[in-house]
């Protein structure tokens, strides 16, 4: 347990937990709305943001935050009112801001080892400042969707529905994305922009080869986050590779595991379900019925 | 009949894109009343149905839920709605119960469950057959059932109207006296309905008023049409509902 003793190290591993925890909190909500690359597309923003904390000399990761936020709402607006060409302009915008983001660093005078850092994590760089910005920000994102949960849940599940229940169909949206863009900032210190979204979306993948309820999907799928996370950063500290890579790598083996967990048991949850209802479902069962009042009416 | 009525389109006119789809409705739902809205494929129905809602934006003409303009209403809770669905499952796995209480947040303040709420949730399970099934996956469940599911979300808050776009569409005969069945109890209650269907199948007995659409404009709104000669006949299966080509519709928007 020596890799305690390196404060930079505390500092790694504590925002690797809150890491765990938000990427796969925001995610499921992404993944319910079969919107699981907008992870993707908030990190690539996210660099003009981290470019502009460069030439300006503020802190990149409150700029970032900025910058998302503002690209995620513009994504919003475009998925309203531009129907027809939204992922055309959706794709100007990812490609644009991750374009803007290596000509700033650039033009600031960073280094190219700055910008992989920004891309793909580094435990090194995890500042005492930057660990108060991630712990803000995680505490917002926790309050989102846990506190929001019920209200999120059916907006997720059935937009058209959510509106008839009076809900704020629109501002819960717009929350989501500002939460998931949020979380992308949290991860980009320790897992990178580029790899963000897996965080987001494979735990959740993961976890749903096991579950039947959304609330234990949430749940497993925080553990996985968790587990990965922590154990990503120790290993990256002990065998000096980057890791983003090594968590993304290590989710993926995961959801390998588990999907390979999963055949088993579904085997056995159908023998369960067949043993508690000997006779069928009744409701499949009622062909016979139908044809007897056809043929009481002599066809 | 001296009370407002629960639904009122006047003149309704929307497009979806360029093309209209709705030019100049008048619809009309009292309290009790079921009324069922039926049309050939791109005849409007569900259009008009999602201007109530407020899905789809009217371009002129006025919408009033329980006398209110449709923007300035915010008593939810009073409707119930089931939308066009195929299945209630969405990208993460979820229970019968998580999805039927979705419907129970007008109900709650700030989506937090009392016992009362997860009572009704249970209530609604029970009057679409599915109690047994609360704990289980959307996924595991058949098409018919699945439509029981998106019934029960609609009726978990206890609406006094209740809207349904095609609730009969790819139900298996069991779910449909299911259905049937519920739907009945609801009337008996004095749950007033407004129904989408392609045809009137097993819910005809239920329906006091049709309200048939073509092309835009209302062209029948009085008794449900009598089915003739072998559509008549029980179990037939329609399955050709075009309407014939170059009939005028009866523009009856133009007239109020």
């Amino acid at each position: 347990m020596d890799f305690l003793n390196y404060e930079f190290m505390q500092r790694a591993l504590l925002a690797a937990v809150l890491v765990g925890i938000t990427a796969p909190a925001v995610g499921i909500y992404l993944v319910q709305r079969r919107q699981a690359l907008m992870g993707d597309g908030i990190g690539h923003v996210a660099m003009t943001g981290v470019g502009l904390g460069f030439l300006l000399s503020t802190s990149p990761v409150w700029m970032a935050t900025a910058v998302s936020v503002l690209g995620t709402v513009l994504m919003e607006l475009i998925r309203w009112y531009g129907r027809t060409r939204g992922d055309i302009a959706l794709a100007m915008l990812f490609y644009g801001g991750m374009a803007g983001g290596v000509m700033l660093i650039n033009v600031a005078g960073g280094s190219s080892a700055n910008l992989v850092s920004y891309l793909f994590g580094s435990l090194s760089t995890v500042s005492p400042s930057d660990v108060t910005a991630i712990c803000v920000l995680a505490a917002f994102v926790l309050l989102v969707t846990l506190g929001l949960r019920r209200q999120l849940f059916a907006v997720s599940q059935d937009e058209e529905f959510a509106r008839v229940t009076g809900l704020p169909v629109r501002a819960l949206n717009l929350l989501t994305a500002v939460t998931a863009a949020v979380t992308v900032t949290v991860a980009m210190r320790v897992v990178g922009l580029l790899l963000v979204s897996a965080l987001m979306v494979v735990p959740v993948a993961a976890a749903q080869q096991l579950t039947r309820s959304f609330t234990v999907t949430f749940v497993i799928a925080v553990a996985i986050g968790v587990a990965v996370t922590v154990s990503g950063t120790i290993t990256s500290f002990y065998q000096d590779v980057p890791p983003g890579a090594t968590i993304v790598l290590l989710t993926i083996a995961a959801f390998m595991a588990l999907t390979a967990l999963a055949a088993p048991l579904a085997r056995r949850r159908a023998r369960a379900a067949a043993a508690a209802q000997p006779a069928g479902d009744p409701a499949e069962c009622s062909i016979p019925a139908a044809r007897g009042a056809g043929e009481e009416a002599g066809v | 009949m001296t009370s407002e009525p629960v639904v009122a389109l006047r003149g309704v006119t929307a497009e979806l894109g360029a093309r209209p789809v709705l030019r100049g409705i008048d619809l009309t739902v009292g309290r009790g009343e079921v009324v069922a809205l039926l049309g050939a494929n791109g005849s409007g129905k569900s259009t008009a149905i999602r201007t109530i809602i407020g899905q789809v934006p009217a371009s002129g003409g006025t919408v009033e839920l329980f006398g209110t303009p449709r923007r300035s209403f915010r008593d939810w809770a009073r409707v119930g709605y089931v939308p066009q669905r195929t299945t209630a499952a969405g990208g993460v796995p979820a229970t019968v119960a998580e999805i039927v209480s979705s419907g129970r947040l007008s109900r709650t303040r700030f989506g937090v469950f009392r016992k009362a709420d997860r009572e009704a949730v249970r209530h609604a399970l029970e009057l679409v057959g599915l109690a047994d099934r609360a704990k289980d996956s959307v996924a595991a469940l058949s098409g018919g059932q699945h439509q029981r599911v998106l019934i029960a979300r609609a009726l978990v808050a206890e609406p006094e109207l209740l809207i349904m776009d095609e609730p009969m569409a790819g139900v298996d005969l069991a779910s449909q006296e299911v259905l049937a069945r519920t739907l009945r109890q609801q009337v008996e209650v004095g749950t007033t309905v407004l129904l989408v269907l392609h045809e009137l199948g097993p819910l005809e007995p239920l329906i006091d008023r049709a309200v048939v659409l073509r092309d835009g404009c209302v062209l029948h709104d009085g008794p449900p049409p009598q089915a003739v000669g072998q559509h008549a006949l029980p179990g037939h299966d329609h399955v050709h509902p075009h309407a014939p080509a170059g009939a005028e519709p009866i523009r009856t928007g133009l007239l109020s």
